[in-house]
């Protein structure tokens, strides 16, 4: 349904987006995922038709969006991170708008029913859209990228703003939506595309760094041998007994102190359960284990993995510098990683806003 | 294109603008004409023309203004970018509402004319015999032409304020540049004669800005077709120029 060749996009010296190719099928959910600044909305845009690319070609069901534009468009429906609202409006106005701008065949007052059923915004159908509140606005905005019923949606960063249930709805919807169009979803929220896409495409500095099915990437979340222990006694001792236990390949203190106990990452060895024998070590020590948790790599995790694996690789070839290799190196991302995930999973409630917000 | 005129002629009267605008154009004509015909005690209406026009250069930025600034501060401007629409429809749309909005007002004051013609039609009476032999009340021909004239002076001042409006997000601010900028159309035309610039070629350019050098002819009653040519391919050069402007951003 979407396919998109080689697809540059320069200003001036840089390079927003470096050489994309990816295709799309009819009726894929995708997240399209990356960091800010990763050149997510300038593929979105190009896709839509809102920027033209440097080099490369975009075709929407079979139609280059630069040869045939009113043609691509018309099977495209866009929202920007932004919903593109007249606030002077209201909702009956803005969605008749958007059907004689998209010059859309059906029947006009069926189809727009049936567009306020989906997106549940008949009770504010005759409100001016300026008075609705965040949810409601992006409902309008949602409502307004269904009619024409276009084979190819794309959604950037579609829950940005919303409260936990509204988020939920929204996802839902979108996942309906998947049934029968084609899906774009741009985001920085992991937990979005996990729950909602089937394949998720990971962006960097303008160039895909992962293109996977997600339940590959939470596969490799699940078969996690890394967990956090919380050891109540000295420190230094705690340590040295956990690195010399055998099933136990790696063990590291965490900045982490809870009264007299500590936190440590430990990794087992492959095809090893530590965690009843770990208990009957400390127990005979005589240091109590308050607290053990399987730290599966979150798709945060993956995230950060492979968008630092590539700026540590771009950077070995610029400074072609020694950079510490093999399981060191690794581990070292790991401890890290394992860092930022307990300090999230503390707070993992008010991550869900605090990453809503940025 | 149709549904974009129809959304900005409508915004005109969702927001206080439209009104306000017509409003001020009908009494601020209105006190014009009285001053200029009525009170001065002539039939011409070649001088309530040409204060009409200054009158435009401070009126027409109200209309203009908010055409793609609002838009773009909205963001609303990625709707109608990503819809099935070419940016020149996009362009034409809310250039015809804009001068929609303009082409109304100056008809909707041609009901000035009414108290200069019931004078005539008084003095006329008064007259009685020797009404035959001369013309007495205003000339006809010199409204019409002038109207005509207005309209494309109008549209011209249209065409550049619309273009200004893609320049910024500031509605106030493109407002005021437009007044410049019109002033600065205008302004250099009563200085443009041999005694101050020497230069042909500056005295050339200037005029071709000077939208007033020609409305002469339609003040005197001709319907000038070269005059016409120029407002038309006047308004269609500052029409290019604001769809380059949304083509070069495309292109960034």
């Amino acid at each position: 349904m979407i396919k998109i060749e080689h697809l540059v996009k320069t200003y001036g010296n840089f390079t927003a987006v470096d050489d994309i190719s990816f295709e799309v099928g009819a009726g894929e959910i995708v997240g399209f995922l990356g960091p800010n600044g990763a050149g997510k909305s300038t593929t979105m845009n190009m896709l839509t038709g809102y920027l033209s690319s440097t080099a490369g070609s975009i075709e929407i069901d079979g139609i280059d969006i630069l040869a045939k534009p009113l043609e691509a468009k018309k099977r495209i429906g866009y929202l920007p991170e932004q919903p593109p609202l007249y606030f002077d409006m209201t909702v009956k106005e803005y969605l008749d708008f958007a059907y004689d701008l998209k010059g859309c065949r059906l029947d006009r007052k069926k189809h727009i029913d049936e567009i306020c059923e989906v997106v549940k915004i008949k009770d504010v159908y005759h409100k001016l859209i300026g008075h609705l509140s965040k949810g409601y606005k992006q409902r309008v905005g949602i409502a307004q990228v269904l009619i024409g019923n276009p084979k190819v949606i794309i959604f950037d960063e579609p829950t940005i703003g919303l409260d936990p249930k509204q988020i939920i709805e929204i996802r839902n919807l979108i996942r309906n939506l998947g049934r029968d169009h084609t899906v774009i979803l741009s985001t920085h929220i992991l937990q979005e595309v996990q729950a909602v896409c089937d394949r998720i495409i990971i962006i960097n500095k303008g160039q895909i760094v992962a293109d996977e099915k997600t339940e590959n990437i939470t596969r490799a979340v699940e078969t996690s041998r890394r967990f956090s222990a919380k050891i109540c006694g000295p420190q230094r001792e705690v340590l040295a007994m956990l690195r010399e236990k055998p099933g136990i390949v790696y063990a590291e203190p965490l900045a982490e102190r809870d009264g007299d106990a500590f936190t440590y990452m430990i990794e087992s060895d492959v095809g090893i359960d530590i965690r009843k024998t770990l208990f009957y070590t400390l127990a005979e020590r005589g240091w109590p284990l308050i607290g053990l948790e399987s730290l599966g790599m979150s798709l945060e995790d993956i995230f950060i993995t492979i968008v630092d694996a590539q700026g540590q690789k771009k950077n070995d070839k610029a400074k072609n510098s020694r950079v510490k290799r093999g399981a060191d190196a690794e581990r070292d991302v790991a401890a890290r990683i394992m860092e930022k995930t307990a300090q999230s999973q503390k707070s993992a409630a008010k991550s869900i806003f605090d990453r809503r917000d940025d | 294109m149709l549904a974009i005129y129809l959304k900005e002629l409508r915004s005109y009267f969702i927001n206080a603008i439209g009104y306000v605008y017509i409003g001020i154009f009908l009494a601020i004509s209105a006190l014009l004409f009285c001053y200029t015909t009525l009170i001065s005690n002539t039939y011409s209406t070649s001088n309530y023309f040409s204060m009409l026009i200054l009158v435009l250069v401070v009126l027409i930025p109200l209309l203009t203004m908010k055409l793609f600034a609002e838009e773009k501060k909205l963001r609303t401007e990625q709707m109608l970018l990503t819809a099935p629409v070419s940016i020149t429809s996009m362009v034409l749309g809310k250039y015809f509402a804009a001068f929609t909005m303009y082409a109304a007002s100056i008809i909707i004051s041609c009901i000035n004319f009414l108290p200069l013609y019931a004078v005539a039609a008084m003095e006329r009476s008064e007259a009685g015999q020797q009404a035959n032999y001369i013309h007495i009340g205003p000339s006809d021909a010199q409204i019409l032409g002038s109207l005509v004239g207005i309209l494309f002076i109008g549209a011209v001042f249209i065409a550049v304020g619309m273009f200004i409006s893609t320049l910024t997000e500031n509605q106030l601010a493109a407002a005021v540049i437009t007044i410049a900028t019109l002033v600065a159309m205008l302004a250099p035309a009563s200085i443009n004669n041999e005694a101050i610039i020497s230069s042909y070629a500056v005295r050339f350019v200037i005029d071709w800005f000077n939208v007033l050098s020609r409305f002469a002819n339609f003040s005197a009653g001709k319907f000038d077709f070269a005059a016409i040519f120029y407002y038309i391919s006047l308004c269609s050069v500052f029409v290019f120029a604001t769809v380059r402007v949304y083509d070069k951003r495309r292109w960034g």
